[in-house]
């Protein structure tokens, strides 16, 4: 009898989360139609974002948003991903137990430091060292890439660390055994026989990228222009939407849902394919 | 003595780093060319220890204190005491010249033919037609040429316990090493595929002098041309392989082999 109970209880906990997906996914599509009959796939290149005078209508368009949000998150990749690389490279293979596990700590707990932390720290104090260095605002599209970079790094250098010590010592011992040095046992064993992991953690990474809300809505400078250099303020998504929302009306709330649509729409996809890659992996 | 030596172990002690005994004491023990030497004994014998010394693979994990000497007999009949090996470079050419095969087959995560070219391309050879001869060859050595010519470029993760096995004795053949150690080469493997690797480990040895560690007597006195006998990180006794079988000089040797223990 309690066994059926809990099986029941199990059953719709597990159907809950997907019925949480398809039902938020069904009210950004629901709230986003006004805007999608007015501006259709146009709303995806087109660069105004302004109200009408009695807040009813509007011309929206977020190709800015959307540029920014896409531009700070290849920022982000391109400094995070050899950073982390290198991280766990030297966890595993280099650094002694003791300072593994020392620096393993600490980058788990870098992790742990909630966003508008990394926000307020990146606006008072490496937002300034940044204009000083390239120039720019201070604010703007490398502030929130290098911030948000800092932010993932924690992140793909642990699931990359665990994948790699994966490696069985057996295989890495042939290796040496054949006469490689310890770069080419990495170079050769460890990352390809890591490579689903390692690939994992880039887009898991990168779906953490291009939703983070707080440190860029810090960093980025919060602009509706497009960026012409890249210490150039502009605004990202989730930016936009958190700055907006609490005066945002009818059309530009419609918009508004859109552009939520379209950031759901890219992160799904983008974890899906990690979710499958892995499941790939596995089923071999 | 009729047979060369290449491999000379004299008062060999081994002890792990973080433990106040040694896990071999005062070892020696020749090994002779173009033979197969078998080292029998009980788990925890000390006999993969000593196998693992003597291409110091054991110094991938620091801290571990060697007394007296390994020494290996080069063609040019130079010896080099391998013990006092400090740079890895010197490493990467004892490693060339001393090879080893694994309890597990370990194919790396790439194509068969760059599994047996690895080992060649790290020792620098890069003419295309020259690898291609030296892993035709090995493979051919290792018995499964004709299961892989047509499936070069295919993962070498995609093949048979047995066949990994032998592709990993093919990789380590084709650097034509001076010595070749094998750790327990058939644990876990069935009866033909046991009986296919011992062929092939018989017939190499015309081109290579063996040492094998092996929990499995029979395989000790089919295979072996001398026998050694480790017992608590000490070595019982050495001899010819027909010697320790039917004749062997120490009680220990006949308990162990007889079954009475172990």
């Amino acid at each position: 009898m309690s066994g059926k109970l809990f099986r029941n209880f199990s059953f719709l906990s597990a159907t809950l989360s997907f019925f949480l997906l398809v039902g938020i996914f069904a009210i950004l599509f629901t709230y986003a139609q006004d805007a999608m009959h007015a501006f259709g796939i146009d709303f995806l290149f087109n660069e105004t974002w302004e109200a009408d005078e009695d807040d009813e209508g509007g011309v929206f368009g977020g190709f800015i948003p959307i540029v920014g949000t896409l531009l700070s998150t290849i920022i982000a990749m391109v400094i995070a991903t050899p950073l982390a690389m290198g991280i766990a490279i030297f966890l595993t293979e280099i650094a002694s137990p003791k300072i593994s596990k020392g620096v393993s700590v600490a980058i788990e707990l870098l992790a742990a430091i909630p966003s508008i932390i990394y926000g307020m720290w990146g606006l008072f104090y490496f937002a300034p060292i940044v204009q000083k260095t390239v120039g720019g605002d201070g604010v703007g599209l490398l502030t929130a890439g290098i911030v948000l970079a800092i932010m993932i790094i924690p992140f793909m250098a642990s699931i990359t660390r665990d994948s790699m010590n994966t490696t069985p010592l057996v295989l890495k011992e042939s290796a040496y055994a054949m006469g490689a040095t310890k770069f080419e046992v990495i170079k050769d064993v460890i990352m390809p026989y890591a490579k689903g992991g390692i690939i994992g953690s880039i887009i898991l990474a990168l779906g953490r990228a291009l939703g983070e809300t707080m440190a860029v809505a810090f960093l980025i400078g919060s602009v509706m222009s497009l960026p012409h250099r890249i210490t150039d303020p502009t605004t990202s998504i989730p930016v936009l939407l958190a700055n907006n929302f609490a005066e945002a009306q009818d059309l530009e709330m419609s918009a508004m849902y859109y552009l939520a649509l379209v950031l759901f729409v890219v992160s799904f996809v983008i974890i899906s394919a990690a979710k499958f890659y892995f499941f790939g992996k596995k089923a071999k | 003595m009729a047979e060369s030596i290449v491999m000379d172990v004299r008062d060999f002690s081994f002890t792990y780093p973080g433990v106040e005994k040694p896990s071999l004491k005062k070892i020696n023990l020749p090994i002779k060319e173009n033979k197969i030497t078998a080292m029998i004994g009980p788990s925890g014998c000390g006999k993969s220890t000593l196998l693992r010394a003597m291409n110091r693979i054991h110094d991938l994990y620091p801290g571990n204190t060697y007394e007296g000497e390994i020494n290996l007999y080069k063609a040019n009949g130079e010896k080099e005491n391998i013990l006092k090996i400090k740079k890895e470079n010197d490493f990467i050419r004892l490693r060339q010249e001393v090879g080893m095969i694994f309890q597990k087959p370990t194919p790396f995560p790439m194509s068969i033919f760059d599994n047996v070219a690895y080992g060649l391309r790290l020792a620098g050879i890069k003419n295309k037609t020259e690898l291609q001869d030296r892993v035709e060859t090995a493979l051919k050595g290792a018995a499964i040429w004709n299961e892989t010519k047509d499936r070069l470029n295919e993962s070498a993760l995609g093949m048979s316990g047995g066949q990994q096995r032998r592709l990993c004795i093919a990789r380590a053949v084709a650097l034509k090493p001076r010595v070749l150690l094998f750790d327990e080469p058939t644990s876990a493997l069935d009866p033909i595929s046991t009986g296919a690797i011992e062929e092939l480990i018989a017939e190499i040895k015309d081109e290579v002098s063996v040492v094998i560690v092996t929990h499995n007597m029979q395989q000790a006195s089919r295979l072996s041309d001398y026998t050694a006998f480790m017992y608590l990180g000490e070595l019982i006794e050495y001899d010819d392989t027909e010697k320790i079988f039917l004749n062997p000089g120490e009680k220990l040797t006949e308990d162990y082999i007889t079954g009475r223990f172990g």
